[in-house]
C-alpha cells in the first residue's frame, strides 16, 4: 500500500519543495529588485527597454494596459494565421508540407494566442519546422507571460492607494520574458535532450522494421500474411495477394521538438510537438524526462501563490490561496489514480486479464505506455487539467468513466486549482472576491479583501470572470450538440460520444487544449466555433481583470479591525473551495450525467 | 484613440523581439547545445549498426512472428507519411477507445483468445493487460517484466533456445524504475528482438 502510495507523495513533494524559492524570485523579478542572476539578464532587459524606447518607470491606467494587451494578442493572431496558411512559400518546411487550411489556420492561432493550445491538427503531419518554432513557440512564451502579467497588475493593485495607474505592460512582459521564461526553460530543454527528446533541424528519418508489413492496395493491412522477401510477394494461406505492398520501413519524425515542449509545459501552454503529446516517446521517452515535465507542468501556477503572498506582504494569504488549490488538486489526483487502478469488467474480462499490480503497473492500460503506468499517468492527467495546461502522457479519452470525469470536472471548475500560469491565480482571486462577498452578505458587514472595499463595481467583473468558463462550454457544446454534422465527428457511441464532445469544449472553455482524442474537431464548424469560444473565455476574464484592477488601485486602504472576515484561515480556505465547487458542480452537474456519469452506471450495472 | 496610434507600432515591434529571440535564438541555442552534446538522442535515439539503421530505439514496431517477443497492441497508419521516393512507411497512432465499452471489450476477447492460441503453455495464465491494449503514443516501445516473462516459453521453443537464454535476454534488455521509484520497470521490446535475431 504504501508503496504504491509514495510516488504520488514524491511527485507533490517535488513540486512544492520547487515552487515555493521560484515563487519568491518571480516576486522580486517582478518588482524590479535585484536577484542573484540579474547581473546577467538586467543588460537584456534594459536592451529591449532601449529598442521598443519605453521607460521602465512609466505605469499605465487599467484601460491603456488591457489595450496593450489586446494589440499585442491581436498581433500574434494575425501574423500566427499568416504564417500556417503560407507555409508552403516560406524555408524550413524539408518535409514539403501544404499551406494550412484557413479555418484550421485560425483555430490554431487562437488556440495558441489564449495559451489553450487546441490542437485539432497533428503536428508532425501538418507544421512545418518554421511555423513550429516561430510561429508557435512563441506564442506558447508570449501568450504565458501575458496572463503572468495581467496578474501583476491586479497584484499591485491592491498594494496602491488611490493610484490610476497598475504598471507598465511591456516591462512586465520584459522581465516575465527575460528573468524567467527563457532561461528556465533552456535549462530544461536541454535536460530533455539529455534524455532523449530531439532537437534539430533536419527532416524525419527512416529505419528498417525487424518485420515488413503487408498492406492490399485499398491500404489495409493484409492479416496473417506471409512475406517473401526476395521475390517480393505476399501469401495469404498459400494463395499469392496480387497488388500488395510490402512496408519495410518506420518513419522517425525529428524536428525542433525539445525547445518547444519545455516552454508548452511551463507555460502551461500544453501543445505538443507530436500529435500524442508527451505520451510520445519522442516527446517524453523516459521517467526522468516524464519528471521534468509533469513538475514544469504545475511549477509556475504553483510558485505564483508564493509570489502573491510575498508581494502582498501578506505570506499567509499566498498559503491561504495555495492550500485551497492544493486540497482540491489532491483529491482529484486520488478519485483519477483509484478508478485507473481499478480499471473496468471489461478490461479485466472476469480475470482472464491480468490487471494486477505485480512485475506490471496494471489496471487500465488502454492509452497509456507502460514506462508511465497508471501513477505517473494519472498524476499527469490530474496535474494537467488542474492547471490549464493541456498536454498528456496517457489518452484521456480511454480513461475509465469516473477517472475521465475527473479530468473534465477540474476544467470546468474554471481552471482555478492552479490553473494556467496568471490566469489560473487571477481567475482564483476573482472567486475570492466572490466569497469575501457572499461571507461579508452572511455576517451582514461591507465585505473587504486585503484592505479594499468589495464594491458593487468589483462584484459585476468578478462575477463575469467566474461565469465565462461555464458559459463558454455550455453555450458553445450546446450549439455543437444540435449541429447535425458535429455527430460525425464522434468516435465512441452513445454517452461517451457526448463526453467527448463536453470534453472539447470543456477544454476549450477552460483554456486548456486537452483533448478526449478520438473526437475529430478538424471541421470547419468546430474549428471557427471552438476557435471563438478560446477567445472569449481568454480575453473576458482579462478585460474583467484589469477594471477590477483598475478600480481597487483607485481605492484607499481599509484598517483592519476585530470585525474584518479573516481571509488567511482554515475557514476561509474552506468557504472558497464551497463557492468554486458550487459554481463548477451545479453549472455542469446536468451535462456530466448525461455523459461520464450515464457510462459508468452503465458500465458497472 | 491617440494612445491606440501609439501603441499599436510599439506593439507589433515587441513581437517582432520576441519572435526573433524566442523563435530563432532561442530554438537556435537550444539546437546547438543539443547537436554538441548529446547528439544520439537529439536526433532520435537510432540504433545503427555497420550503416544499417535497425530501427529507432524509442520507436514500438509491431512483431507477429512466434520468434520475436510481441509488444503493445497497435493501431498501424501507412497511409500519411511516405519516404523521399513516395513509398509507404509506417507510424502508428492510440486508438482512444473507452475502456467501458462493449466495442473494445469485444476486441480484448479476441485478444486475449488469440494469446492464449499462441502461448499455449500459458493456458491457465492470465494475460498482463498491456499484451491486450493499445498504448497512449500507439509506439509504445516498452512492456512490463510480467508481459515479457508471459512470452518465454513460446519465444524460446520458436527460436530453439533454452528459457534461461531467453530471460537472460529480457534481463539485459529491462530498465529499473527511475531512482528506484518513479514510474514502471520496462523491456525494450525492439532490443529484446534484436538481440534474439543476433543483430544486437
Amino acid at each position: 500500500m504504501i508503496k504504491m502510495v509514495l510516488p504520488y507523495i514524491l511527485y507533490l513533494a517535488i513540486l512544492v519543495i520547487l515552487a515555493f524559492p521560484l515563487g519568491l524570485y518571480i516576486g522580486k523579478v517582478m518588482n524590479g529588485e535585484k536577484t542573484m542572476l540579474s547581473p546577467v539578464f538586467l543588460p537584456f532587459e534594459k536592451a529591449v527597454y532601449k529598442i521598443i524606447k519605453v521607460k521602465a518607470d512609466e505605469e499605465m491606467s487599467w484601460k491603456k494596459y488591457l489595450s496593450c494587451t489586446f494589440l499585442f494578442s491581436a498581433a500574434g493572431l494575425v501574423f500566427l494565421t499568416a504564417l500556417q496558411m503560407l507555409q508552403a512559400y516560406l524555408p524550413g518546411n524539408p518535409q514539403r508540407l501544404p499551406n494550412v487550411p484557413w479555418d484550421l489556420s485560425f483555430n490554431t492561432a487562437a488556440s495558441f494566442v489564449t495559451n489553450t493550445n487546441w490542437q485539432a491538427y497533428t503536428g508532425e503531419a501538418t507544421l512545418s519546422y518554421l511555423t513550429q518554432s516561430l510561429g508557435l513557440t512563441v506564442q506558447n512564451f508570449v501568450s504565458a507571460a501575458t496572463g503572468i502579467a495581467v496578474l501583476f497588475a491586479l497584484i499591485r493593485a491592491f498594494n496602491k492607494v488611490k493610484s490610476k495607474v497598475i504598471g507598465n505592460f511591456w516591462v512586465d512582459m520584459t522581465r516575465i520574458l527575460i528573468h524567467l521564461l527563457i532561461p528556465l526553460n533552456f535549462v530544461i530543454a536541454i535536460c530533455l535532450v539529455a534524455g532523449g527528446v530531439v532537437q534539430n533541424f533536419k527532416p524525419a528519418e527512416t529505419v528498417s522494421l525487424v518485420e515488413p508489413i503487408a498492406v492490399s492496395s485499398e491500404g489495409n493491412i493484409i492479416e496473417d500474411a506471409v512475406i517473401d522477401m526476395d521475390t517480393e510477394t505476399v501469401t495469404v494461406n498459400g494463395e499469392i495477394i496480387d497488388n500488395a505492398e510490402i512496408v519495410t520501413e518506420q518513419i522517425v519524425p525529428l524536428g525542433p521538438a525539445a525547445s518547444q515542449i519545455a516552454i508548452k509545459q511551463t507555460g502551461t501552454n500544453g501543445g505538443g510537438y507530436f500529435g500524442v503529446n508527451s505520451a510520445h516517446p519522442l516527446e517524453n521517452p523516459n521517467n526522468f524526462t516524464n519528471i521534468i515535465e509533469m513538475t514544469g507542468l504545475l511549477l509556475i501556477p504553483a510558485a505564483l501563490c508564493f509570489t502573491f503572498g510575498r508581494n502582498i506582504r501578506n505570506k499567509k494569504q499566498g498559503t491561504a490561496i495555495f492550500m485551497a488549490m492544493f486540497l482540491m488538486l489532491v483529491v482529484s489526483l486520488g478519485v483519477i489514480a483509484v478508478s485507473e487502478q481499478s480499471a473496468t469488467p471489461q478490461l479485466s474480462q472476469n480475470g482472464a486479464v491480468d490487471i494486477s499490480a505485480t512485475m506490471q503497473p496494471g489496471g487500465n492500460m488502454e492509452g497509456k505506455e507502460t514506462r508511465f503506468g497508471i501513477t505517473a499517468s494519472s498524476t499527469w492527467a490530474a496535474y494537467t487539467t488542474a492547471a490549464s495546461n493541456g498536454s498528456v502522457n496517457s489518452m484521456h479519452d480511454s480513461y475509465t468513466p469516473i477517472g475521465g470525469m475527473i479530468t473534465m470536472l477540474q476544467m470546468q471548475l474554471g481552471e482555478v486549482i492552479f490553473g494556467g500560469v496568471g490566469c489560473g491565480l487571477y481567475g482564483m482571486l476573482a472567486f475570492a472576491i466572490l466569497t469575501v462577498f457572499i461571507a461579508g452578505l452572511m455576517v451582514g458587514r461591507t465585505p473587504e479583501f486585503l484592505g479594499k472595499k468589495i464594491e458593487p463595481y468589483e462584484m459585476k467583473w468578478s462575477v463575469l470572470v467566474c461565469l465565462a468558463t461555464p458559459i463558454g462550454i455550455l453555450v458553445g457544446s450546446g450549439i455543437a450538440a444540435a449541429v447535425p454534422a458535429v455527430l460525425e465527428s464522434l468516435n465512441n457511441p452513445g454517452a461517451h460520444g457526448f463526453s467527448e464532445l463536453l470534453y472539447t469544449y470543456s477544454s476549450a472553455g477552460g483554456n486548456n487544449g486537452s483533448a478526449f482524442a478520438g473526437f475529430n474537431a478538424n471541421t470547419p464548424f468546430l474549428n471557427i466555433s471552438i476557435g471563438l469560444v478560446m477567445l472569449f473565455v481568454r480575453f473576458l476574464p482579462i478585460a474583467g481583470i484589469l477594471a477590477v484592477a483598475g478600480s481597487l488601485a483607485a481605492k484607499k486602504k481599509v484598517a483592519v479591525t476585530a470585525g474584518t472576515l479573516s481571509t488567511t484561515n482554515a475557514m476561509f480556505v474552506f468557504l472558497l473551495i464551497v463557492i468554486v465547487l458550487l459554481v463548477g458542480a451545479l453549472s455542469f452537474f446536468p451535462a456530466l450525467s448525461l455523459g461520464p456519469l450515464a457510462e459508468f452506471f452503465s458500465c458497472t450495472f | 484613440m491617440k494612445s491606440f496610434r501609439n501603441d499599436m507600432p510599439r506593439a507589433v515591434l515587441f513581437f517582432i523581439v520576441f519572435s526573433i529571440v524566442c523563435g530563432f535564438i532561442y530554438t537556435g541555442a537550444v539546437t546547438a547545445v543539443a547537436q554538441i552534446a548529446f547528439p544520439r538522442q537529439a536526433n532520435g535515439s537510432i540504433i545503427e549498426i555497420g550503416g544499417k539503421k535497425y530501427g529507432c530505439e524509442l520507436l514500438g514496431q509491431q512483431y507477429t512472428d512466434e520468434s520475436h517477443m510481441w509488444g503493445r497492441i497497435m493501431n498501424i497508419d501507412v497511409s500519411t507519411y511516405t519516404d523521399k521516393d513516395g513509398k509507404a512507411v509506417m507510424y502508428a497512432g492510440p486508438s482512444n477507445k473507452t475502456p467501458a465499452g462493449e466495442e473494445l471489450e469485444s476486441l480484448i476477447a479476441e485478444r486475449v483468445e488469440m494469446m492464449k492460441a499462441y502461448n499455449p503453455d500459458m493456458e491457465n495464465t492470465p494475460v498482463p493487460v498491456e499484451l491486450v491494449t493499445c498504448s497512449g503514443s500507439g509506439l509504445d516501445p516498452h512492456i512490463s517484466p510480467a508481459a515479457a516473462m508471459y512470452q518465454v516459453k513460446r519465444i524460446a521453443k520458436a527460436n530453439g533456445m533454452p528459457e534461461e537464454e531467453v530471460i537472460s535476454i529480457i534481463e539485459k534488455c529491462t530498465d529499473e524504475k527511475f531512482l528506484g521509484i518513479f514510474g514502471s520497470e520496462t523491456v525494450n521490446v525492439l532490443e529484446v528482438n534484436l538481440m534474439l535475431d543476433g543483430i544486437l
